[in-house]
């Protein structure tokens, strides 16, 4: 009797392709997506892309900038490229400043910056602060946490590989300073100095916020500035807001524009037609409906997050709007696709939970993007929940203008309008036979 | 809504209507019409082409050669849309709207707004007895109520000429009696009605014409007393089952132009007194008749007649 229940399910699982979908097609590929992702099937940690102003110029400032560039876990950048300019060759070729670094993390070109300063050659290590040294600055994007960490580690690393003569000059400098020929006095001079530098060493270890200040605490002296993100107080509830918010879209939309089979089916679609309703006007009032809830569900959630999790939504309500707008429509779109390409219900469920989870995986929804290898990020591309992402990010993270939301919202209206030419194609398939 | 009708023009023209879904043929030179305020039956078995023929009337299918007219405008457009009424087998409506918001939204898509539309609705609500539950959602709705608010979507704009897809497909005796109402009040309204149904004593009731249509084809036309005459002449089925088989009996049915099946004897005869003639004879040669019937045939039995099978095998 087992046998006959069980032989019954497979039977009935072989010829339900929705469910053979989302039984072996969906794991494997998410699977795969998620080894890619964290680097399963890369050549080891991604590279954090930094740019690197130097302002001394001084000998010692030009080798730790060659030990810095040949890190393999940074990508430094002197001066704008392709690669920080969204795969576009940019206007300007002149090495970064100070100001411009600082505008390529503001605007996302790059998670992380480093500002060598003048006089930095003088004196680069800081076994101790003295208050004679200029710290290096690391300018970073809080929305990318690992990045400024990465850096500043891979910073302090280069001091000890590229400058150990630096090291020791300091060191004698320490020596002489302290010591003065260890005399009496001198050998005082520098239990003192050794006490002290135990009790600083002591500090490090029971401190639970070492860099609170701002500023690190290793071979050389930094200082990181938080340059986007760092008024905000909670500044990670945007980006998830986004995130969930435009996959949860795609499931709505999906759902919403569902309801034409459902009418096929019943026939009710076929006395429309009879009316005096044209096709196309039926698909302008399901794509209105779609939009519309899934504008409504962006809406509600950013109200959420901004009356739970004090996410400013009343200071960003322009590029919120045109966002959410420019999301709704695209989702909408896509829904409107699946629902003309799907012959039932259960097919385009299993289509779309299919089609939305990987795009959502791959778009950022799930992981941030930013922390994804280069290759998925590229792959990322192609899915408008990067697009959607993105936008959201320029509005409540970075605080750009509605005028810089101009590639995504080009993007995201070409899709809706591509979308939707492609579901009245469709759909001819409910006109007359 | 009505126009000032052309009492002389039919309300739908069927001609020489063929058409073709790859290599199955669903119409084949369909003919007909159908004249004002006529009640006109299709009577056919699955896939006989009915459905076929009704789509290509209410423009949802372009016939490949052949011509729809609906008083006298080509089938799909606006006038004519406008002059029909379409009411699917399925029941399609929305279940999550109540029965008002259904009538509402239907009317909408038909054109109506405003005062016309609310007095359309209230319409239907009185003539599909749906008045006490309009405010019920559909799907809360028992069948035959489904049913009845089908009919009344595909009439909330009045059309002149309604096309009835099987509307007691499924519902109990009680609720068809109702649509049977509804329908009179349909044709005391003085509009026409094409009906399609698989039950022959519906047919026999309400339609004023019948066409018999199978594989494409319509093979016989006319009222239920031409099409039986067509088929049958005036006569009458006589069958009368003997006690026990008896060796005389194949011999006595045949003698008198019968013919013996399961130990039944069939005959056919122009009046009922001859019945006298034929158990006369069955005493004469000794078979022992204990069970007579006599039948005026039906449509049921011109279809059989007509198609080798029963209508819903």
């Amino acid at each position: 009797m087992i046998f006959v229940i069980l032989r019954n399910g497979f039977r009935a699982l072989r010829r339900d392709r929705g469910a053979l979908v989302l039984a072996f097609v969906l794991p494997i590929a998410f699977f795969s997506i998620f080894a890619l992702v964290f680097g399963g099937m890369s050549s080891g940690t991604p590279r954090v892309d930094v740019a690197v102003v130097d302002q001394d110029h001084s000998s010692v400032s030009n080798r730790l900038v060659d030990g810095l560039s040949r890190e393999s876990s940074l990508r430094v950048h002197i001066k704008p490229d392709a690669h920080t300019n969204g795969g576009e060759a940019p206007a300007s070729s002149a090495p970064y400043t100070a100001a411009t670094a600082e505008r390529a993390v503001r605007d996302g070109s790059v998670p992380a910056a480093i500002i060598i300063p003048k006089g930095f050659g003088e004196h680069p290590i800081a076994f101790r602060q003295s208050g004679n040294q200029t710290p290096i600055a690391i300018l970073h994007d809080s929305s990318d946490p690992i990045a400024a960490q990465v850096v500043n580690g891979m910073l302090q690393k280069v001091v000890m590989t590229s400058l150990p003569d630096a090291m020791a000059s300091e060191g004698t400098k320490y020596l002489d300073r302290f010591t003065g020929g260890l005399t009496t006095d001198q050998r005082s001079r520098m239990d003192s100095a050794l006490t002290r530098l135990r009790d600083y060493q002591q500090r490090r270890q029971h401190s639970t916020t070492a860099s609170d200040d701002g500023l690190t605490n290793g071979l050389i002296s930094v200082s990181i500035r938080d340059v986007v993100g760092g008024n905000k107080s909670n500044p990670m509830v945007a980006f998830y807001a986004a995130g969930i918010g435009v996959m949860f879209l795609l499931f709505t939309a999906s759902s919403a524009a569902g309801s034409l089979i459902d009418e096929a089916e019943s026939g009710a679609l076929d006395r429309l037609r009879s009316a005096r309703v044209s096709m196309t006007t039926l698909l302008a009032g399901k794509l209105a409906y779609s939009a519309s809830l899934a504008s409504l569900q962006l809406v509600a959630m950013f109200l959420w997050g901004a009356a739970v999790f004090h996410l400013d939504l009343f200071s960003h309500l322009p590029g919120f709007v045109v966002m959410t707008v420019a999301t709704a429509l695209a989702a909408a779109s896509f829904g409107m696709v699946l629902a003309t390409l799907s012959r039932t219900r259960p097919q385009q469920a299993a289509i779309s939970t299919l089609l939305i989870l990987t795009m959502s995986a791959l778009g950022g929804s799930m992981f941030p993007r930013f922390l994804m290898p280069p290759v998925m990020k590229a792959i990322g591309q192609f899915t408008f929940n990067a697009w959607a992402i993105d936008g959201f990010t320029k509005v409540f993270w970075r605080d750009l203008p509605v005028v810089d939301l101009l590639p995504q919202v080009a993007v995201l209206a070409a899709t809706s309008i591509i979308l939707f030419t492609i579901a009245r194609l469709l759909a001819r398939r409910w006109e007359v036979g | 809504m009505s126009e000032t009708p052309d009492r002389q023009q039919p309300a739908l023209c069927v001609n020489s209507v063929s058409k073709r879904f790859g290599t199955i043929t669903a119409l084949s030179g369909i003919s007909f019409s159908v004249g004002q305020g006529v009640c006109f039956g299709l009577l056919g078995p699955n896939g006989a082409g009915k459905s076929t023929l009704i789509r290509s009337i209410v423009g949802r299918v372009t016939p490949d050669s052949g011509t729809i007219q609906v008083f006298g405008e080509p089938a799909g457009t606006e006038t004519a849309r406008s002059a029909l009424g379409w009411v699917p087998q399925d029941l399609a409506l929305y279940p999550l709207l109540t029965v008002r918001e259904n009538l509402d939204t239907f009317g909408r898509f038909q054109g109506l707004n405003g005062e016309t539309l609310n007095t359309a609705i209230e319409w239907c609500l009185e003539w599909a007895h749906l008045a006490d539950r309009s405010d019920s959602l559909m799907k809360a709705l028992s069948g035959g109520m489904k049913r009845r608010l089908n009919l009344a979507a595909g009439l909330i704009h009045r059309p002149r000429l309604v096309l009835l897809d099987e509307p007691t497909v499924g519902v109990d005796p009680q609720s068809r009696n109702r649509i049977f109402e509804m329908i009179g009040n349909l044709r005391e309204l003085g509009t026409s009605v094409i009906y399609t149904t698989h039950y022959m004593e519906e047919a026999e009731r309400l339609c004023d014409r019948i066409a018999i249509v199978d594989h494409a084809h319509i093979i016989a036309e006319g009222t239920t007393d031409e099409l039986i005459t067509q088929s049958f002449g005036a006569q009458y089925d006589v069958t009368m089952r003997a006690a026990e088989s008896e060796s005389a009996a194949p011999d006595w049915a045949s003698a008198l132009g019968g013919t013996m099946k399961d130990g039944v004897a069939h005959f056919s005869i122009a009046r009922p007194v001859e019945l006298a003639a034929l158990l006369s004879a069955a005493g004469e040669r000794g078979v022992n008749v204990i069970d007579v019937a006599l039948h005026r045939p039906n449509l049921e039995s011109v279809f059989l007649k007509l198609t080798g099978r029963e209508l819903r095998e």
